[in-house]
């Protein structure tokens, strides 16, 4: 399976993505520059996180009008996995590929630290090797993570079996019902602010996060049956 | 040439944590007559003449890029600059 | 078209202007002579940035001369943007420490993220990818709002910066004291990595090759900035807002990929930040270094602001900014190069055989300098020097017990002291995992980061006890050395070598430049025998409010290698069962202690001892107890004692406790802080060996299961406490105080 980890001017993120798939999974991935404009040869789509332009007017709000976005949004319509982390996220949402908005945390303080999450739903292609309600460990690192959705979307959200992280335990930035990671209704798109990437080494600490990669390859695999 | 300000909150319903904040700082320094504080942004355009409807184009702008309308509302205002 | 303001050459003498700008009256005599004619204004303000004190070390040359800067794995010593130490299989290690304390004492958020910006600049002209940060803060009590104002913003500045830029936070440390209240320290340090063919240097090589302007326009902000750093902070400081620049983490980003995609090219010649002095500074230096002069067109400079002056241009402090000089021919390359990350490089002139710095501004010369004259000779003083009574009346004090009645509520009283308790609301704010090599985080004694693809990792640390050093400097000056090192140690590495920055007074007092000599002595000594040389840094003098200085605080920014990630050990206590170490007896010592800031409300006496030789026999055994895998933990004991070194070892993930016997004299067994001490915890079946290699070390007790700290002398408990209760207080501090 090919990923892309797409590189916005600003994101910081990338380099961790890319070995996450590269040593962690043993996947083929490479850099994808935010003007390009084709993104066929790649099975999966990975948006990392950063300070995309800085984050200057709203984080995600300018990276969303890139080149690149348009190949993004042809990619999630053609059903392939495309991932969201942190900014990732946030560039989702402004895109409109996910439901909802991000405001800054409720503490009004950037936060890095481990955090624990409950998968809430292990039926979609990116948490299929979790337990159901399984906790893990994984780290967030944002100033803005606190989701916030209205009524009728949250309603869709829970509906749709949509949030697919919750935080467990205190929630460390406001975000609604402790939601941490939604997918699109079709359950291709996910975005979430932890940092599943951070997550894939003994040495550093937890390789929690690891399962979600497994995950998307895993469904791949079984998706595209190779034929000789 | 125009001049144009766009003011945007955050949507009524939705909290706004360094309001709060601004507002809890206030009461500490005895101006207990705030009710409410809301923060949020102002960008000036300097938008030169043009054919297309400037109402419209400001819209666009606000809804496509300036503004996150899930949770921001803007309001803009139009001055003409007369060149010196 | 803007009326020409500036005063002439004779109404800038006649007038004493140059006074203004920071000249002293010999000093601008100085300058008439090596020009033989009066200076112009854009003249008399290149001589005033750099021949500051910030730019020339004028003031603290001779005691840089102190410092032992040569090692075999030194590469690249003091003189360039930062230091080299080679660390084998063709890599090696970048890193500088430096101050940004005066622009934070007014803006504390843009103060603080621009010293972030500057230093990780440094490091990346150098050819380096930064890797990692730390920092090294001291501000007053955190009983008044301003204070607590500074604390807050400078603590989001910096991570405001790094976190957008993408290199991680990973330690530091933050001392609280009176002295600082208002002037707070605010070091950054920068740690890179470097293949050695990408060594790069700020020289502008070959007549005729052209150097160009690369990153953020050019604006009037931080003009003068160097000069205003070099200048007690006063009431009137306030209305020199302009000298402090506001910083764009975003354009650094680009800035830095760019730059190191640029250093692969062999286009390029050299490359130099524009820090300090900005254009001044980097085009002077660069070709004095390489023995040539430049020459520039200030009206291809790109511009934020219309109007300005040449003398605005060249001394403007605009961050993000750097000047490279590339062979003729190849530019569009180069423009190529940085347009891909939406970045100008601009050709702005070239170097010259003549050794001048030429300005051309709208068609005229508007300065022409010997750029010798600007890099090179600043005059030098040798400040006179004079013991103050207050250190004769300290050594003639007899060491003084704190009389302690309980000695939990004490334990408890010093977790809570700000400099000891948690550090956790800052760190909590720096993202420190950001490109995922962060072994150890925040918290332990040193942060280690691993070198991806290679087993190896760094440790780096920042290291100083300010008390020690206002009590006495050449003792105070040997243990900040010597403590950075044991943190070194204590991670599992070996210690490569030092960058410090210098804060002190106002050097023109005789008390203070005694202060830094014998700070200076100190940490030379403790370098010579650590084998630390000290590979760069940075002085800040003037740190004093209403003429009442800092504590003389050197800060010392120590990296050492982990020859294997194996190695890499923390101080948390690991298992139930395994013995506890100390090495190192106490002594009575406790001059500038936290117990006794903490019973007596100031600090007194005599520092504690250091014999480097002792120091370094321990370091060196510990350190091979680590690699022979013999060691679960490792920690210094430090401010507080050993009393809160056993709680900070059962602060960890696991709910551990211990018990543990000390002898002697109680408050002295729990809370003195002598130094080159260790508390070590060891599994039983090495014990043996472990007592083989570290002669000095003394079994004082076991590890539990029942997360209690029991601590008793032969007769009696000391204290026993619940180690959730101590770690409650400990974490809570900051945040409390912060309310």
């Amino acid at each position: 399976m090919k990923f892309a980890v797409i590189v916005f001017p600003g994101s910081n993120c990338d380099v961790d993505m890319f070995h996450a798939i590269k040593d962690a999974l043993g996947e083929e991935v490479e850099y994808v520059w935010h003007s390009a404009d084709n993104l066929d040869e790649y099975d999966g789509i990975l948006l990392p996180g950063g300070f995309s332009y800085g984050d200057y007017l709203r984080c995600g709000a300018i990276a969303r009008f890139s080149n690149v976005m348009a190949e993004v949004v042809k990619a999630a319509e053609a059903g392939k996995p495309v991932l969201g982390v942190c900014n990732g996220f946030q560039i989702l949402l402004e895109a409109g590929l996910l439901p909802g908005a991000m405001r800054r945390n409720d503490g009004l303080k950037f936060i890095c630290r481990n955090v624990e999450l409950q998968v809430a739903n292990n039926e979609t292609m990116f948490t299929t090797s979790y337990e159901a309600n399984e906790t893990i460990t994984v780290p967030i690192a944002h100033g803005e993570g606190n989701y916030y959705c209205d009524e009728a979307t949250l309603a869709e959200l829970k509906e749709n079996k949509q949030i697919v992280f919750t935080y467990a335990g205190t929630n460390p930035n406001g975000s609604l019902e402790d939601i941490a990671g939604i997918t699109n209704k079709q359950g291709n798109v996910l975005g979430m602010m932890p940092h599943p990437e951070r997550a894939v080494d003994e040495l550093l600490g937890s390789t929690d996060g690891l399962k979600i990669f497994q995950s998307i390859v895993k469904n791949w695999r079984e998706t595209h049956v190779v034929t000789a | 040439m125009y001049k144009v300000k766009v003011y945007i909150t955050l949507r009524e319903s939705v909290l706004d944590p360094q309001g709060a904040a601004v507002q809890q700082s206030l009461h500490t320094l005895t101006y207990n007559e705030v009710s409410d504080v809301r923060i949020g942004k102002y960008i000036e355009l300097t938008i030169d003449k043009t054919e297309r409807d400037l109402d419209q184009l400001v819209k666009e702008m606000c809804e496509k890029l300036l503004a996150n309308t899930v949770i921001e509302d803007y309001r803009y205002e139009v001055e003409e600059v007369v060149a010196q | 078209m803007l009326l020409q303001l500036e005063p002439n050459p004779e109404m800038i003498k006649s007038e004493r202007i140059y006074a203004e700008m920071g000249l002293s009256d010999s000093e601008f005599a100085m300058v008439e002579k090596i020009l033989g004619r009066l200076p112009n204004y854009t003249e008399t303000g290149l001589f005033s940035v750099m021949w500051s004190e910030h730019c020339s070390y004028k003031n603290s040359k001779p005691i840089l001369k102190k410092f032992p800067i040569t090692g075999e794995k030194v590469l690249q010593g003091p003189g360039e943007g930062a230091g080299i130490v080679d660390i084998g299989d063709n890599q090696a290690v970048v890193f500088k420490i430096e101050s940004h304390n005066h622009p934070s004492a007014i803006e504390p958020y843009q103060g603080a993220a621009t010293g972030v910006g500057g230093i990780i600049r440094d490091v990346f002209s150098m050819g380096a990818r930064p890797i990692a940060m730390l920092n090294s803060l001291r501000f007053g009590e955190l009983d008044n709002d301003r204070v607590k104002y500074l604390f807050k913003e400078v603590v989001a500045g910096i991570a405001g910066y790094g976190n957008c830029i993408g290199i991680p936070t990973v330690g530091g440390e933050v001392q609280f004291d009176p002295s600082y209240e208002g002037n707070p320290l605010v070091n950054a340090m920068c740690v890179g990595l470097i293949n050695h063919e990408d060594i790069k240097k700020g020289q502008a090589h070959g007549v005729g090759n052209t150097v160009m302007y690369v990153g953020a326009k050019t604006g009037r902000d931080g003009i003068h900035g160097a000069t205003f750093a070099s200048e007690e902070l006063s009431e009137d400081s306030d209305e020199k807002r302009p000298a402090v620049q506001v910083g764009d983490p975003f354009m650094e980003k680009l800035l830095l990929e760019a730059c190191l995609e640029l250093i692969q090219s062999d286009a390029l010649v050299g490359i130099q930040d524009m820090g300090a002095a900005g254009l001044t500074s980097s085009s002077a230096e660069m070709a004095s270094k390489a023995g040539s002069g430049i020459m520039m067109n200030l009206d291809l400079v790109p511009q934020r602001e219309t109007g300005m002056t040449a003398y605005e241009m060249m001394l403007s402090e605009s961050q993000e900014r750097m000047l490279i000089v590339v062979k003729k021919g190849r530019e569009q390359e180069i423009v190529d190069l940085f347009t891909k990350y939406d970045l100008e490089a601009v050709a702005v002139g070239e170097v010259t055989d003549d050794k001048n710095l030429t300005l051309y501004h709208q068609g005229q010369i508007v300065a022409q300098v010997p750029v010798d004259a600007l890099a090179e000779d600043a005059p030098v003083y040798h400040k006179p020097s004079s013991e103050p009574q207050r250190f004769r009346d300290f050594q003639a004090m007899e060491p003084k017990v704190p009389a302690v009645t309980d000695y939990k509520e004490t334990l408890l009283a010093l977790l809570q002291q700000p400099t000891i308790a948690s550090k956790e609301w800052v760190y909590d704010q720096y993202d420190y995992m950001v490109r995922t090599n962060t072994v150890i985080a925040p918290g332990s004694d040193a942060a280690v980061v691993r070198v991806r693809g290679t087993n190896k990792a760094l440790a780096m640390t920042t290291d100083c006890n300010s008390r020690y050093l206002y009590l006495d400097p050449e003792t105070g000056g040997k243990i900040a050395v010597a403590e950075a090192a044991r943190n070194i140690i204590c991670s599992g590495a070996e210690p490569l070598a030092i960058t410090d920055c210098l804060n002190f007074g106002n050097p023109e007092k005789p008390e203070i430049f005694w202060q830094l000599e014998k700070a200076a002595d100190g940490m030379s000594d403790a370098c010579r025998t650590l084998s630390t040389p000290v590979i760069g840094g940075n002085v800040s003098l003037y740190n004093e409010t209403n003429g009442e200085a800092v504590y003389p605080t050197p800060v010392v920014g120590m990296v050492g290698l982990v020859k294997d990630v194996k190695h890499i050990t923390t101080q948390s206590f690991k298992n139930e069962g395994d013995f506890i170490y100390v090495v190192g007896e106490a002594k009575p010592e406790f001059g500038g202690s936290e117990l006794q800031k903490l019973t007596e409300g100031e600090i007194f006496g005599r520092a504690p001892e250091i014999d480097l030789d002792v120091e370094q026999a321990r370091q060196q055994q510990i350190l091979a107890a680590i690699q022979a895998g013999l060691i679960k933990s490792a920690h210094d004991v430090a401010e507080g004692g050993l009393a809160v070194a056993l709680s900070e070892s059962l602060f960890g993930e696991k709910a551990l406790g211990a018990s543990v016997t000390v002898t002697g004299e109680a408050v002295t067994a729990l809370f003195s802080e002598t130094q080159s001490r260790f508390l070590i915890s060891v599994s039983p079946e090495n014990q043996a060996a472990f007592e083989a290699t570290v002669k000095d070390a003394v079994q004082i007790g076991t590890v539990t299961n029942d997360a209690t700290l029991r601590i008793s002398s032969e007769e009696t408990t000391l204290v026993e406490a619940n180690v959730q209760e101590l770690q409650t207080a400990w974490k809570g501090a900051i945040p409390c105080l912060l309310k």
